[in-house]
């Protein structure tokens, strides 16, 4: 128990230079924790609204579709499965159908996806009730990305063509009667909702369904021929991805970061050590064991971590914890240039995991930092120690 | 040993390589000292004073011939068993005092019993005596930065002796202390030797010093020159 006690005498008898390790240690600690944090908060954010808006429990594809295909729509659609139905009829299912079009605003053309959801559905939350709104043409809902497109507001009225099932083309006007603002590009960009009553009317699909939404707490069904079934596993595999990129990209900028508290560590006790020469002579004289001395150091530095992730925690707590409330601001529709649901303000997510990881990681980076001058100063001799002689 | 000899050194010899060549600091030296000796290693600077000190403290070893500390031979003793001997057994009073910054009068005066792992009554009944033997019992709480020169060298004289070791070796204590103050220790020097019979053996070429050693041995150029009684044994004739 004597190094462990010399440690702590010599790292509070450091006044200055202790605070200086533990000020440099604890910003290590609390960067690291919180960029972490941001990216597990992105990670929630994103997949959570990518859940409520698009995803719901998972969803089943009609047999040849493919979401980065247009050209697979023209046969993508089908009366689904009965286990489905049955899903769908107990109102934990939502099916939509998706047809290939093209909107026609202010003489321009935009190719589309027009999309047919039943209004009265609960799996996806966006306001598919205003489908239900009756006007002079078809109601259509568009995002908020889609309007500034397609230059269309509320109250508008659009022309939209389509090919139904036997190839005809045909034309209707649809009016807007809703902008939906959302973070989710993927029901927004390029996209038209109709009722699905309406769209399997106008393309001569009656009952069929492109893909089916699952409740969230819905499972999959057993089977359902002609039907495949996409997990959020699957779903989320993109986005995932993506952080997971960012994430590797992140760990280069928190080894930055411990490499530099790694530096000023190591400098710390290079130069405590050139300065302590005599000391760590007079120690040996003393009787004190080049093991002891390799102990002392490095126990020191152990400290010096230690001590900083208690000064972390003194500042860096209620820092963390109001950003995780108030959230981060990254702009207004920054999400959008990322390519990805983010919402105008992201929020931190800390886990036990994350910060006793960090801590762990932090204090063996010291740790070993604080090993390598003091297994070299144990080889001095007590004589050479003593005159103050270089290790 | 026999006749109460704690050191005794046999034909020893340091050589330093220095390059391409060596410097001998010391040349067949054979001296042997009793317990509760008073004694001083004398000699212009660069005539082994401090060398013999350190390989009789085995803080270093002999190049050749033997010494002997306590029962234990220096030259074969192994760096663990070498810092038990200093710890158990030896203090050390340096010229620049060497006080461990950080720590307080009562904390540096404590260290070596702590390396010992005496227990904390005990360890603070030592050092309150040890204190008081200097006289700085009411300067516990200073450091080192807060002590005058005369105040820091008390303060090593009472680490040293506070675990009433056997030998206590003194490299030049006085050197950086004027008159007053270097009589006040070396009277405290002499005052803790006759009281718990520890060995003292100084190196000095301080003519104070050299006042108060009961012998003197003189080296020149690493070789004995003379083995005589000091100043202090001649008086008590």
């Amino acid at each position: 128990m004597i190094i462990p006690k010399l440690a702590l005498r010599n790292m509070l008898g450091a006044g200055a230079k202790t605070w200086l390790n533990g000020a440099v240690l604890s910003m290590a600690f609390v960067t690291i924790i919180f960029a972490q944090g941001l990216y597990r908060g992105f990670d929630a954010e994103v997949s959570k609204t990518l859940i409520d808006a698009e995803y719901g429990g998972g969803q089943y594809w009609v047999e040849d579709y493919d979401p980065y295909d247009p050209f697979t729509l023209q046969d993508a659609h089908a009366v689904p499965a009965p286990p489905l139905r049955a899903l769908i009829d107990a109102g934990r299912a939502a099916p939509i159908l998706i047809v290939q079009g093209t909107l026609y605003p202010a003489g321009r053309v935009l190719p589309v996806a027009i999309k047919g959801i039943d209004p009265a559905q609960r799996q996806l939350s966006f306001p598919t009730n205003v489908l239900t709104a009756s006007g002079d043409g078809i109601p259509a809902l568009i995002g908020s990305r889609m309007a500034k497109s397609a230059g269309l507001a509320v109250g508008d009225t659009v022309t939209v063509r389509w090919r139904d099932v036997r190839g005809a083309f045909d034309a209707k006007d649809l009016e807007i009667v809703q902008v939906m603002t959302t973070t989710a590009q993927t029901i927004d960009e390029g996209q038209v909702w109709l009722p699905l009553a309406t769209l399997r009317e106008m393309a001569a699909m009656p009952g069929e369904a492109t893909i089916v939404v699952l409740d969230r707490d819905a499972s999959p069904v057993a089977a359902a021929a002609g039907w495949s079934f996409q997990g959020l596993d699957v779903l989320l595999k993109d986005i995932k991805d993506i952080i997971k990129g960012k994430t590797i990209g992140a760990s280069v900028l928190y080894a930055i970061l411990l490499f530099l508290a790694a530096l000023a560590i190591l400098n710390t006790q290079l130069l405590s050590i050139w300065r302590r020469r005599k000391e760590i002579g007079t120690m040996m004289a003393m009787g004190v064991t080049r093991g002891r001395v390799i102990g002392l150091f490095t126990f020191e530095g152990a400290l010096n971590a230690v001590f900083a992730a208690v000064v972390g925690a003194v500042w860096g707590i209620p820092l963390l914890a109001y950003l995780a409330v108030r959230g981060l601001s990254m702009g207004a529709n920054q999400g959008d240039s990322f390519g990805i649901a983010m919402s105008d303000t992201m929020y931190p997510s800390y886990s036990a995991g994350l910060v006793a990881g960090t801590t762990l990681l932090v204090f063996l980076i010291t740790t070993i930092v604080s090993y390598l001058p003091a297994r070299k100063i144990s080889k001095l001799k007590p004589t050479e120690a003593l005159q103050g002689r270089r290790a | 040993m026999e006749n109460g000899a704690i050191i005794r050194t046999t034909d020893l010899t340091k050589i330093y390589p220095m390059g391409e060549q060596s410097i001998t600091a010391l040349k067949d030296v054979s001296l042997t000292f009793g317990r509760g000796e008073f004694a001083g290693l004398v000699g212009p600077s660069g005539s082994g004073k401090t060398t013999l000190l350190n390989i009789v403290g085995s803080l270093d070893v002999p190049s050749r011939g033997s010494v002997e500390v306590l029962g234990h031979k220096v030259e074969t003793l192994p760096h663990k068993k070498a810092a038990e001997l200093r710890n158990r057994h030896i203090g050390f009073i340096f010229q620049t005092f060497n006080l461990l910054p950080v720590y307080t009068v009562y904390e540096n005066v404590e260290f070596p019993l702590l390396l010992l792992g005496m227990p904390a009554a005990a360890r603070r009944k030592a050092v309150l005596a040890a204190l008081d033997w200097v006289h700085l019992a009411d300067r516990a709480k200073s450091r080192p930065n807060q002590l005058s020169g005369g105040q820091s060298q008390r303060v090593a004289i009472a680490r040293a002796v506070v675990k009433k070791p056997e030998l206590v070796l003194a490299d030049e204590p006085t050197a950086n202390l004027d008159a007053e103050n270097s009589h006040h220790i070396l009277r405290t020097m002499e005052d803790i030797n006759r009281e718990i019979k520890t060995t003292f053996l100084f190196s000095t070429h301080d003519d104070k010093v050299i006042g108060h050693l009961r012998r003197k041995i003189t080296l020149v150029d690493g070789r004995v020159a003379k083995d005589e009684p000091g100043a202090a044994a001649k008086e008590a004739r």
